[in-house]
C-alpha cells in the first residue's frame, strides 16, 4: 500500500513538477529526436499508425482533440464547444473559426468530413478507420454501400454533427495523430505526400528522408503567441548509444532512454536534473494462450503470476525503469485501482495451485519472445529458473516483433511476452478481454468470461464516476482471472536539456509532444 | 576492348537475376507482413479489415507464383513497384538515399585507398622495418575492430571531447558531418588494402623480372614506378573493386549509427517493416552497384595488364 502510495505520489510530483512559472520565450529552435527507428513512414500521417510517426505529425497537423498531459484526458481542440445528446450518441461541435491550413484557406466542417470519409476508403487501408468505425454510416462508406458517411452532418461551415454508434466518449478516438485533419482542396494533390499541409503549429519546411524533419513557425496558428521558438527540428535516430553521445554533446534537445541509460543519468548530477519520468499505459505482460490446455485453467495462470519474482526482475534487469504492474490498467489510467494489490511472489503457493489443477509435476510451454531489452528474451531468461522451482519448463522461441504480431493476433503461440497499450481510455483497454473481441483485434489470449463481460457492457452504457467503479471492478475481474503474468507499466525516461521549456508528460507517449507548448532559452545552443 | 566490356556486362544479367530470384523466394517465405509489423510497437494491431485490405492493396493475398509473375514482369519494364510505406515508387525512394550513401561509400573508400595503399607499399619496400611492423598491427587491429564500437569512439572523442565534428546526421550532406562516418567506415577496407598491397609488392619484389631489371642496373625508382607499381596495382585494384562493394553493405551499421540517411538504414527499417518492394529494389540496387565497380576495375585491371583481355 505504501510503495504504491509513493509511486502514485511520484508520478504525481513528476507531471507537477513540469510545470513551469517562467514567461516563454520566443524564437530559437526546438531540436527533438524520433527514436523508434531510421525514419518515418512517409509524410501522409493518415497511413501510419506508429508513434514515431505521430512525433512530426503533432508539429505539422491537427485533430480534433488533443491529448491533456496535465489533465491526462483528451481536451477538444479544432472545435471551441461541444454539446452531447441526452443518450450520448449525438455530438454537436463548434468549430474553430480561426483555424487556417498552411496555405492560407480557412478550415471549415466540409474538411472534417472529407477527412474522416477519406479513412474509411474500403479500397485503401488506413489505419484510422478503426476510430473512425464509431462515426453512424463508417462502416457502409468502408463496405462501399455508401458515398459519404451518414453519421457526419455539417450544420453550416463551423457547426459539425456527429452521431456514434455507442455510447464513448469522442475525443479518445479523435486525438490520435491518424485521424488528423486535412485540407480537401490539396490533400487530393499528388504533391501532398512529398508537403503536408496541416493546422499544426509548424508549417512543413523540409524532409531528408531516414535524417530530419524541419518545420518553421505558422504565423497563423490560431492559439495566440504560440508556438514560441521559430523552427522545429526532429532528429531521426534510432541508435540510443548515439542519442546518448549527441545529447551529452547538447546537439538534441531530448532523448528517450532505455534502462542502462537511465541508471548512467541518474548516477550523474547534472543529467539527473532533466529527467522526466512517466507512468506510460503500456501493460508489459505474458499473455497465455487460452487454446493450450494448461492455461485454460485460471490456477495454472494464477500459479505463474505467484512463482514469478516480478519486482526482483525490475531492479535488477529493468533497473528500475517501469513500475509494477497490479492489474491490467495502469497506474495513469483514470480507473487504476491504487488499492489492488499485485500478485505476491510465492513458489509455495504456486506449486499448491498448480497441484490443485493437475500439474503437480509441472508441464512445458513454449515462450514466443522478441530480443527486447524490457520486455524481451532477457526477461524471459531470468524467469525460466522462477519457473523451473514449480516444476514449470520453458522452452525460448526467439522472433523479431512483425513476427510477434503475427503469430499472438493468429493464436499460433502458446505464451508470449509484449508491452502493449492498456489507455488511455480504460473501457477500449480493457474490452480487449471481451468475449467479442477477436483474437486478431487485441483478446490476443482469446480470454473469455461471461462475469466481465456483464461489467464491461454495463460500463459502455454507463457514464461518469459509476463507469469508473464499473471498469475497476473488470480489472480486478481481470487481474482475479489472470489471462496474463501482469509484469510491468512502463515508465518512460526523457532526458532534456535545461533550457528546453514546456515538455509535456504524456502518458501516452512520452516521445510525442505538441510542440506549441515548448520552448527554449536563451542558453540553448539553438537559441537564434 | 569494346567487345570484352559487353562481354562483362553481359555476364552480369544472370548474376542479376538470380539475385532477385532469390530475393523474391526469401521474402516469400519468411513469417510476418507489412500489416502485422505496423502492431509490432504494441500500440495495438490494425483491425482485421484494414489488414485484409492492406494485404490485397499491396497483392500480398495473391499466390506466390502470381506474385512471382508481376514481379518479373515489373523488373523487366524495369519498375520496382510501390512502397508498402510510403505509397511512392520504389525508385523514387531509393533515389533519394542513394546519393547519402554514395558520398559515404566514396569518402570512406577515398581515405582507404589514400591512406591504405601508400602504407602497404612502403611497407613492403621496408620490410620488418619500424614503420613495417607499426603500419602492419595497425592493419589488423582495423579489420578487428567491430565498426559500431569505432563510430562509438569517434563519436565521444571528436564530437564530445573535442568538440571538432557534429557525432550524427547529415546536415548540408558537407564534409564536416561526413568526416567521422567516412573515417569509421574506411578504417576495415583501409587495413586490408595496406595488407593486401604490401603482400602484392613483396611478391612481385622476388619476381624473375624484377630481379632482371635491376641487374640490368636500372635505378630503383624505375624499378619501382615500372615493375613493381604496374604489377601491383592489378592486384589493388581487384581488392578495391570488392571493398567497394562490402562498404556498401557495411555502410547499415554506420548509418544507423551517426544517423545517416542512405541504403542501409532504409534496407534495415524495410526489412524490419516487411516494405518488400524497397527491400527487393534496395538490394538489386547494391548487387548491381557491385558489379558495376567490379566491370570496371576488371576493364581497368585490362588496360593495366593487357594479357587480362585474353583469358
Amino acid at each position: 500500500m505504501l510503495k504504491t502510495f509513493a509511486i502514485a505520489s511520484a508520478l504525481a510530483l513528476t507531471m507537477g513538477g513540469i510545470a513551469e512559472a517562467q514567461t516563454p520565450r520566443k524564437g530559437g529552435t526546438i531540436r527533438l529526436t524520433a527514436p523508434y527507428g531510421s525514419s518515418f513512414a512517409n509524410l501522409d500521417i493518415h497511413t501510419s499508425n506508429r508513434a514515431q510517426d505521430e512525433i512530426y505529425a503533432k508539429a505539422i497537423h491537427r485533430t480534433l482533440y488533443n491529448w491533456d498531459s496535465a489533465a491526462n484526458k483528451p481536451v477538444l481542440e479544432l472545435a471551441t464547444g461541444v454539446t452531447a445528446s441526452p443518450d450520448g450518441l449525438v455530438y454537436t461541435f463548434k468549430l474553430r473559426d480561426d483555424a487556417i491550413f498552411h496555405h492560407g484557406r480557412k478550415m471549415t466542417a466540409d474538411d472534417i468530413i472529407w477527412t474522416f470519409n477519406r479513412l474509411m476508403d474500403g479500397t485503401k487501408a488506413y489505419p484510422g478507420a478503426r476510430y473512425v468505425r464509431i462515426i453512424k454510416g463508417a462502416v457502409d462508406v468502408e463496405k462501399g454501400q455508401a458515398k459519404t458517411i451518414s453519421g457526419l452532418k455539417k450544420i453550416d461551415d463551423t457547426t459539425l454533427e456527429i452521431t456514434l454508434t455507442s455510447k464513448v466518449d469522442p475525443g479518445f478516438y479523435f486525438h490520435a495523430a491518424m485521424t488528423s485533419i486535412y485540407p480537401a482542396d490539396e490533400a487530393v494533390k499528388e504533391s501532398f505526400n512529398s508537403k503536408p499541409i496541416g493546422l499544426g503549429p509548424y508549417k512543413f519546411l523540409e524532409y531528408v528522408p531516414g535524417s530530419r524533419l524541419v518545420g518553421e513557425r505558422w504565423e497563423k496558428f490560431y492559439k495566440p503567441g504560440k508556438p514560441y521558438a521559430d523552427k522545429v527540428s526532429i532528429s531521426i535516430m534510432g541508435e540510443a548509444a548515439a542519442r546518448d553521445v549527441a545529447f551529452r554533446n547538447k546537439e538534441i534537445d531530448t532523448s528517450i532512454l532505455g534502462p542502462a541509460q537511465y541508471v548512467a543519468y541518474q548516477g550523474d548530477p547534472a543529467l539527473s536534473k532533466g529527467l522526466l519520468e512517466v507512468a506510460e499505459v503500456y501493460t508489459r505482460n505474458m499473455g497465455m494462450n487460452q487454446n493450450f490446455k494448461p492455461f485454460a485453467d485460471k490456477r495454472v495462470r494464477q500459479a505463474i503470476n505467484h512463482a514469478i519474482d516480478s519486482d526482483l526482475i525490475i531492479k535488477r534487469l529493468v533497473k528500475g525503469k517501469a513500475y509494477r504492474a497490479t492489474g491490467w490498467l495502469p497506474l495513469s489510467s483514470p480507473a487504476y485501482d491504487k488499492n489492488l494489490k499485485p500478485y505476491a511472489y510465492d513458489p509455495e503457493k504456486a506449486k499448491k495451485l498448480l497441484a490443485e489443477a493437475g500439474y503437480a509435476d509441472g508441464f512445458e510451454f513454449e515462450w514466443t519472445a522478441t530480443s527486447n531489452e524490457s520486455w524481451g528474451i532477457p526477461i524471459v531468461e531470468a524467469v525460466i529458473p522462477m519457473l523451473e522451482k514449480v516444476g514449470i519448463k520453458v522452452k525460448i522461441k526467439p522472433v523479431e516483433g512483425t513476427v510477434l504480431s503475427e503469430v499472438v493476433s493468429k493464436g499460433e503461440y502458446q505464451a508470449y511476452i509484449w508491452s502493449n497499450t492498456s489507455g488511455p481510455d480504460p473501457l477500449e483497454a480493457l474490452k480487449c478481454f471481451h468475449s467479442a473481441t477477436p483474437q486478431s483485434a487485441c483478446n490476443y489470449t482469446a480470454f473469455k468470461n461471461a462475469n466481465l463481460d456483464k461489467v464491461l457492457d454495463e460500463a459502455a452504457a454507463s457514464e461518469g464516476e459509476k463507469r469508473i467503479e464499473l471498469l475497476k471492478k473488470a480489472n480486478a475481474i481481470v487481474q482475479e482471472e489472470a489471462p496474463v503474468w501482469f509484469f510491468n507499466y512502463n515508465k518512460a525516461v526523457m532526458a532534456y536539456q535545461p533550457w528546453l521549456k514546456g515538455l509535456q508528460p504524456n502518458a501516452t507517449e512520452l516521445a510525442i509532444q505538441y510542440p506549441e507548448e515548448l520552448w527554449v532559452e536563451e542558453s540553448s545552443p539553438a537559441a537564434k | 576492348m569494346l567487345s570484352f566490356i559487353v562481354r562483362r556486362l553481359l555476364q552480369t544479367i544472370p548474376i542479376i537475376l538470380a539475385v532477385a530470384l532469390l530475393i523474391f523466394v526469401m521474402f516469400s517465405v519468411i513469417p510476418g507482413t507489412f500489416a502485422s509489423s505496423m502492431g509490432d510497437d504494441g500500440r495495438g494491431m490494425l483491425d482485421a479489415q484494414v489488414m485484409e485490405r492492406m494485404n490485397k492493396e499491396f497483392g500480398l493475398a495473391d499466390p506466390v507464383y502470381v506474385r512471382f509473375g508481376k514481379y518479373i514482369a515489373q523488373l523487366a519494364q524495369l519498375d520496382l513497384g510501390m512502397s508498402f510505406r510510403t505509397r511512392q515508387p520504389v525508385s523514387s525512394v531509393l533515389a533519394d538515399r542513394m546519393w547519402p550513401t554514395l558520398q559515404l561509400s566514396f569518402a570512406a573508400m577515398m581515405f582507404s585507398i589514400v591512406i591504405g595503399v601508400p602504407l602497404g607499399f612502403i611497407a613492403a619496400l621496408r620490410p620488418g622495418s619500424i614503420i613495417d611492423t607499426v603500419s602492419m598491427v595497425g592493419a589488423v587491429s582495423g579489420l578487428s575492430v567491430p565498426k559500431f564500437w569505432l563510430g562509438l569512439l569517434m563519436m565521444y572523442f571528436f564530437a564530445l571531447q573535442l568538440g571538432w565534428l557534429p557525432s550524427f546526421g547529415y546536415g548540408d550532406g558537407g564534409l564536416r558531418y561526413l568526416t567521422l562516418p567516412a573515417v569509421a567506415l574506411g578504417v576495415a577496407p583501409l587495413a586490408l588494402l595496406a595488407r593486401t598491397t604490401r603482400a602484392a609488392v613483396l611478391e612481385i619484389m622476388n619476381a624473375d623480372f624484377v630481379r632482371t631489371a635491376r641487374s640490368k642496373g636500372m635505378s630503383e625508382w624505375r624499378v619501382v614506378q615500372w615493375h613493381l607499381a604496374r604489377n601491383a596495382l592489378v592486384i589493388v585494384l581487384t581488392t578495391i573493386g570488392l571493398q567497394f562493394g562490402t562498404v556498401i553493405g557495411q555502410a547499415v551499421v554506420i548509418e544507423k549509427l551517426f544517423a545517416w540517411p542512405g541504403l542501409g538504414s532504409l534496407l534495415v527499417d524495410s526489412v524490419t517493416l516487411r516494405d518488400i518492394p524497397v527491400v527487393q529494389g534496395a538490394i538489386l540496387l547494391i548487387v548491381m552497384f557491385f558489379l558495376l565497380v567490379n566491370t570496371l576495375v576488371d576493364v581497368l585491371c585490362a588496360i593495366i595488364d593487357p594479357r587480362i583481355k585474353y583469358t
